[in-house]
């Protein structure tokens, strides 16, 4: 039982910070319809702009961890959102009116521009960081002397992806942005007779989405301990997954999708072998998309953003 | 169409005049993962080849002629090498000083021994890369069997009746050396609580460390490089493991410590004897030193590779990879790493693997024979 509780805990966190890459797809889906293949390396630019950050505030001799996060959280999402709109203005808006797959295509082309220039600009090898937020708690001591264990982390991980669960939620249901990014999602054409800037609502969402990108390459940083210029790509196909299990265009369906796909890995992992854990995650895709083919929340009647 | 043509011609032929120009240059090349993960022991064998063939060539070269360095990336991917090989093979080059990876050096050696190049592996533990009788491969390191040996003989000293997990990357040096100690332990009656294997490239090592937790383990063996292995160590000590972990030659690289900080203290691992400390390397330690380049590592092994080759050259007279390689094996060889000489497989006639144990500053020493 108290290896159970643990092993639930390490799928919750490795599941949140999928959850948090998968809102990116869903949403970019959602308004232009599009399979956005660059969000996974958004994610890592997020990543690496977090460290950059949080070196720099070290140098200044800045010893503070709350204050250090805090920082490095704004200015990472700020300056992965300047990357995530862009990315949009220049790869994307200059092909919304040309055939369906060209953007696609772009996308492709630009994951493979930002991974290189990551690659070119920050060098080849994997950046590590000592380790910034330590300690942890013991939730329970069983009889077998197993102990369960929650490091401060987790718990920062998992309160941060919350949070932005519920801000964003609340921002697409009930703000002016919101509302203006679910018209442009039923229909573009009308929204924009209707005096809804379509252009900008569409930058916003990929900026929305390269922000939260950004917050997960930060938790990533901080949990794991590194960034490298390929982590998106395995990030993003696992994002992806999550978002497409989860119904891809829903909110929530993204969140579920990535906590889903985090809890099957470390679930398999714990009772069965290691090596297949990406085939377990894999088939249990493949089996919901057999039974439910738009993925769990993606009926059309659920409000998709 | 007739400028395209014209332009091809005129490309070819100075393509030739430039090879012409440099015929009289002797082409040497050093191949490893210059990227990727496994980068910084990329960089141990650029260091040790590019000090390597800067002394020969100001010692006059080998054979009265200056040897020009090409390098390889292999970023530690078995395809990658065999084309990486299959280029250096068709450039001309006469002597490799790697690859780095097991599954990179055991693919690409095929192309070498086809492309009539002579390969010295710094650093390739896994028995395989000379096990396959081909003419062209010696290695100045050790080999996994030996390296197994010696980790399970540490193992049976200082763990006897405690619990052991064996993990392993599933690429050919990390499943090859958990195989190897996994034998060496099994032979002395001992045997592990858990054999798994985990995907490389993993960052989320959550659930199998809790698996740990649950057996109680009290040593992890790792076979596997240093990126996942620091990964490991940090995430038992998130979820409180006080579990030892022990692993292969591929932790022999500050990056390692800058991954896990000072919770690097008390792993351990097996290499040969630190070659810094060899008398025979003193003056070259002081000229990489001198660089500001620490020559940890694989690196002054790069640097013996190319000893071994440019004496064997000299004494053949000729830099033809077969009379080269048949010099080798006939002779001993003066090298930083003291002494070497070679099996008829290509392996050195010495094993020398010992434990050595980080400390919290990042720093890693020889554990004394008596503990």
């Amino acid at each position: 039982m108290d290896y159970l509780a643990q092993q639930l805990i390490n799928g919750l966190v490795l599941g949140s910070i999928y959850g948090l890459i998968a809102i990116g797809y869903t949403m970019v889906y959602g308004i232009v319809g599009m399979i956005n293949f660059a969000h996974g390396d958004i994610f890592m630019i997020g990543g690496f702009i977090a460290l950059i950050t949080f070196l720099v505030l070290v140098s200044f001799g800045l010893t503070m961890v709350p204050v250090i996060l805090l920082v490095v959280l704004l200015v990472s999402m700020a300056v992965t959102a300047l990357y995530g709109w862009t990315v949009e203005r220049i790869a994307y808006r200059p092909l919304r009116q040309s055939f369906r797959l060209a953007p696609m295509l772009s996308a492709i082309g630009m994951s493979f521009v930002l991974m290189n220039f990551a690659q070119i600009s920050q060098g080849a090898r994997v950046k590590p960081v000592p380790p910034i937020v330590t300690g942890g708690y013991t939730l329970h001591e069983g009889a077998d002397g197993f102990v369960v264990q929650i490091s401060n982390v987790q718990i920062l991980v998992v309160i941060t992806t919350v949070l932005l669960l519920a801000l964003f939620t609340w921002m697409v249901s009930r703000t002016r942005l919101g509302r203006d990014m679910r018209a442009c999602e039923q229909d573009q054409t009308m929204a924009a007779l209707l005096g809804v800037d379509v252009d900008r609502t569409i930058s916003m969402t990929f900026v929305i989405g390269a922000a939260l990108a950004s917050v997960a390459g930060m938790m990533y940083l901080l949990y794991y301990g590194l960034v490298d210029f390929f982590m998106g790509f395995l990030a993003g196909i696992k994002a992806f997954t999550a978002a497409v299990l989860g119904g891809i265009g829903s909110l929530p369906g993204a969140m579920l999708g990535g906590l889903l796909i985090g809890l099957i890995e470390t679930l398999w992992s714990a009772y069965f072998s290691v090596e297949y854990k990406d085939v377990a995650a894999f088939s249990i895709l493949i089996i919901v998309l057999i039974f439910m083919p738009t993925g769990l929340l993606g009926r059309p009647e659920v409000e998709k953003v | 169409m007739t400028s395209i043509k014209l332009f091809g011609l005129a490309l070819g032929a100075s393509l030739a005049l430039s090879t012409t120009a440099f015929a009289q240059d002797i082409n040497v090349a050093v191949a490893g993962p210059l990227t990727g993960p496994e980068a910084a022991f990329g960089r141990q064998l650029a260091n040790g080849a590019d000090l390597a063939v800067a002394d020969l060539n100001a010692a006059g070269g080998v054979l009265g002629k200056k040897l020009v360095l090409q390098s390889g990336d292999d970023a530690c991917d078995p395809k990658q090498a065999r084309s990486v090989a299959e280029k250096l093979a068709s450039a001309k080059v006469q002597f490799v000083a790697g690859h780095f990876c097991s599954s990179s050096s055991i693919p690409a050696s095929e192309a070498y021994a086809d492309g009539n190049v002579l390969q010295i592996s710094p650093g390739s533990t896994n028995p395989l890369f000379t096990e396959r009788k081909l003419w062209n491969v010696l290695r100045v390191c050790g080999r996994d069997d030996q390296q197994g040996g010696v980790a399970a003989e540490y193992i049976l000293k200082h763990f006897k009746g405690k619990n052991v997990a064996i993990l392993n990357d599933k690429t050919t040096y990390g499943k090859g050396l958990a195989d190897e100690t996994k034998k060496a332990l099994n032979k002395a009656g001992f045997q592990e609580k858990i054999f798994e294997s985990y995907n490389k490239g993993d960052k989320d090592f959550n659930s199998i460390v809790s698996r740990l937790k649950r057996e109680n383990i009290d040593l992890v063996y790792i076979g596997g490089y240093y990126l996942e292995a620091g990964l490991i160590l940090r995430q038992m000590r998130d979820q409180g493991l006080k579990t030892v972990l022990m692993a292969g030659d591929a932790l022999n690289d500050r990056e390692f410590a800058s991954i896990t900080g000072p919770l690097a203290v008390g792993t351990l691992f097996t290499f040969g004897p630190d070659p810094r400390n060899k008398p025979t390397a003193k003056a070259i330690v002081e000229k990489f030193k001198a660089k500001n380049v620490d020559p940890e590592g694989y690196t002054l092994y790069t640097y013996a590779a190319f000893q071994v080759w440019s004496q064997a050259a000299a004494k053949a007279g000729t830099t033809d990879p077969k009379k080269v390689m048949a010099a080798i094996k006939a002779g001993e060889w003066d090298t930083v790493l003291g002494k070497l000489s070679f099996d008829a497989k290509g392996d050195i006639k010495m094993i020398d693997y010992v434990v050595y144990k980080w400390d919290d500053k990042g720093n890693y020493a020889e554990v004394a024979a008596e503990n």
